[in-house]
């Protein structure tokens, strides 16, 4: 019970300081949407190239941006608790009575609904260039991407927690970043790499993860990719849920 | 009641290590603290000396290595969460977002403690007007100078009104004028609330003028314990320092000192001759007149009257300055 009412109180303050700097929401979807429109068209040339997954350019790319999206969304909201740390303002919560869990999942569930939202945007502008796919596959789109989000963002509040350094996250989270970037797929599908590569990034949750997406967005949703996705998700955001809950509550220990 | 019911802080044994690159340290080393309800109590020593970490184990934001104690009638160990109820703690680091404003910081803190916004509101807007405070509720709380941030703090420390108050460094940072006025503050929440307030302090002035009771930490270790009065009792009296026009007249005149009722031995240094007497005022004209009798001329004279540094001084071999 008061697990909720303290989630409720965390996330309604954090919504409330991001709706007052709106300019980092759009910050966040300016990336995308550059790539959409910067490279989006390139893609739709190279579809036609031997080894290009089924669907066309759109239904290959836009679910890769939106894993992007989901996954760099998440991963730099440590960030924000450094400064919260610093600024005093974690202690100050921490030696109330509240829920040390609604700490961290208050702060988990802004980030999320700040995802969704920027999601939407980039699925929208999306369909002027030529997204097609059903309504339905773009909703459990948005599941699986808040998912990954929460997953990222419990991970990225753990590290930062755990650094409280900017200078060491930032250099970790690049050095986790690019490799799941270049190893999932999200620019250009893995069907088009050398064996090798392949192997290795079948290694990488998250490339199952754009498969499932994009498998999604091509309309099959009972299908073993899809499922594999979706569970690979759902598993992150437990292990994040966990261990960021481990680390919140050794701030004390 | 007896003396140990009112107790309001009662730490035994309280100990806490930390492991650097393999090396216990001991930051605090089993102390024993006793703080009585609605006394305001100072926690002095040097920066190191294991003031933040004692309270941040009174606070529950640290668990102890070993020890035990009961703050505002709850177990440390076994209930934290009675103690946050009942506690409140301003932070040297402060406690509100730059960008988020005053008001909504405050009610936002008061509702982990069940408290709804309506009540909050009204108690937020009592404890800002008390605070000097009354104009801050819209503004930002990046926007407000250092004095008023740290008054922000202490309102979002009392919004539950706890039964203590844990202040960590206080005035830190602050001009002599916002000092001041910050200590009135708190002398107040005592004095109008009933507040037992726990403040630690590395400033020797702001320890004896606004305690009821100090404890003096050093090394992680209480060295000493008692009113402002009574620890400068343990310091021999005051202090005479005589300066004399030559070196050889000072080695004359420390002779001549030495024979002052209760005097301790005097030192020499160059010039000057240094010694302890119970009373200051009455020994001087006693000293001046022998000095005259032995034909030696003081160029210079003083008597101070014994600093809470000089306590420390006498305790540990070092100043609190350092």
């Amino acid at each position: 019970m008061s697990f909720f009412a303290d989630t409720w109180i965390v996330f309604s303050r954090a919504m409330k300081l991001s709706l007052r700097q709106p300019l980092w929401v759009v910050i966040g979807i300016m990336q995308p949407i550059l790539y959409l429109t910067l490279f989006g068209p390139l893609l739709e040339r190279v579809a036609s190239v031997p080894g290009f997954p089924p669907g066309d350019a759109w239904v290959v790319f836009v679910p890769g941006l939106l894993v992007q999206l989901g996954i760099f969304g998440g991963l730099f909201v440590g960030f924000g608790i450094i400064a919260e740390w610093r600024s005093g303002v974690i202690d100050r919560m921490m030696v109330t009575p509240a829920s040390r869990t609604a700490l961290i999942t208050g702060r988990v569930l802004r980030d999320v609904v700040v995802l969704v939202v920027q999601a939407i945007i980039l699925t929208t502008c999306a369909y002027f260039f030529g997204l097609r796919a059903p309504i339905w596959a773009i909703a459990v789109g948005l599941v699986l991407i808040a998912l990954l989000g929460a997953a990222f963002s419990f991970l990225s509040y753990a590290v930062g927690l755990l650094t409280k350094s900017e200078d060491a996250f930032a250099p970790l989270v690049n050095t986790v970043a690019l490799p799941v970037l270049l190893l999932s797929g999200i620019l250009l599908p893995m069907s088009l790499a050398p064996a090798w590569l392949q192997v290795l990034s079948s290694i990488n949750p998250f490339k199952h993860i754009v498969d499932a997406l994009r498998a999604v967005f091509r309309g099959e949703l009972l299908t073993g990719e899809a499922g594999l996705g979706l569970l690979l998700a759902v598993i992150l955001v437990i292990l994040g849920a966990w261990i960021g809950n481990r680390v919140f509550e050794a701030q004390t220990r | 009641m007896s003396p140990e019911a009112q107790a309001i802080i009662e730490a035994r044994g309280l100990k806490r290590s930390f492991k650097v690159r393999g090396n216990s340290i001991d930051a605090v080393r089993g102390v024993d603290i006793t703080v009585k309800a609605g006394e305001i109590v100072g926690f002095l020593g040097p920066n190191g000396a294991g003031k933040t970490t004692t309270l941040k184990m009174l606070t529950t934001l640290l668990a102890p290595t070993d020890g035990s104690a009961i703050v505002a009638g709850s177990d440390l160990r076994r209930d934290p969460v009675g103690v946050r109820r009942n506690i409140g703690y301003v932070s040297q680091a402060g406690s509100t977002a730059s960008e988020a404003k005053a008001g909504e910081e405050i009610v936002s803190h008061a509702r982990f403690y069940g408290i709804d916004a309506q009540t909050a509101t009204e108690r937020a807007k009592a404890l800002l007007a008390a605070l000097d405070l009354a104009d801050v509720w819209d503004r930002k709380c990046g926007s407000l100078s250092g004095g008023q941030r740290r008054r922000l703090d202490i309102v979002m420390g009392l919004i539950h009104q706890p039964r203590i108050v844990f202040l960590d460094e206080p005035t830190t940072g602050l001009d002599p004028q916002s000092r001041a006025n910050l200590w009135s503050h708190i002398r107040k929440l005592r004095d109008e609330l009933g507040t037992t307030v726990f403040i630690t302090t590395h400033y020797m002035d702001e320890a004896d003028s606004l305690s009821d009771r100090l404890l003096v930490i050093d090394k992680g270790e209480i060295v000493a314990e008692g009113t402002p009065a009574e620890l400068k009792k343990k310091v021999s009296g005051d202090t005479i320092t005589l300066t004399l026009r030559e070196e050889k007249d000072a080695v004359e005149a420390a002779g001549v000192a030495g024979l002052l009722a209760g005097a301790d031995e005097p030192a020499v240094e160059g010039h000057m001759v240094r010694l302890h007497v119970p009373d200051g005022a009455a020994a001087l004209p006693v000293l001046l007149t022998e000095l005259a009798r032995a034909g030696i001329e003081a160029i210079g004279v003083e008597v101070n009257r014994p600093t809470l540094d000089d306590v420390f001084l006498t305790l540990t071999g070092r100043s609190l300055r350092d």
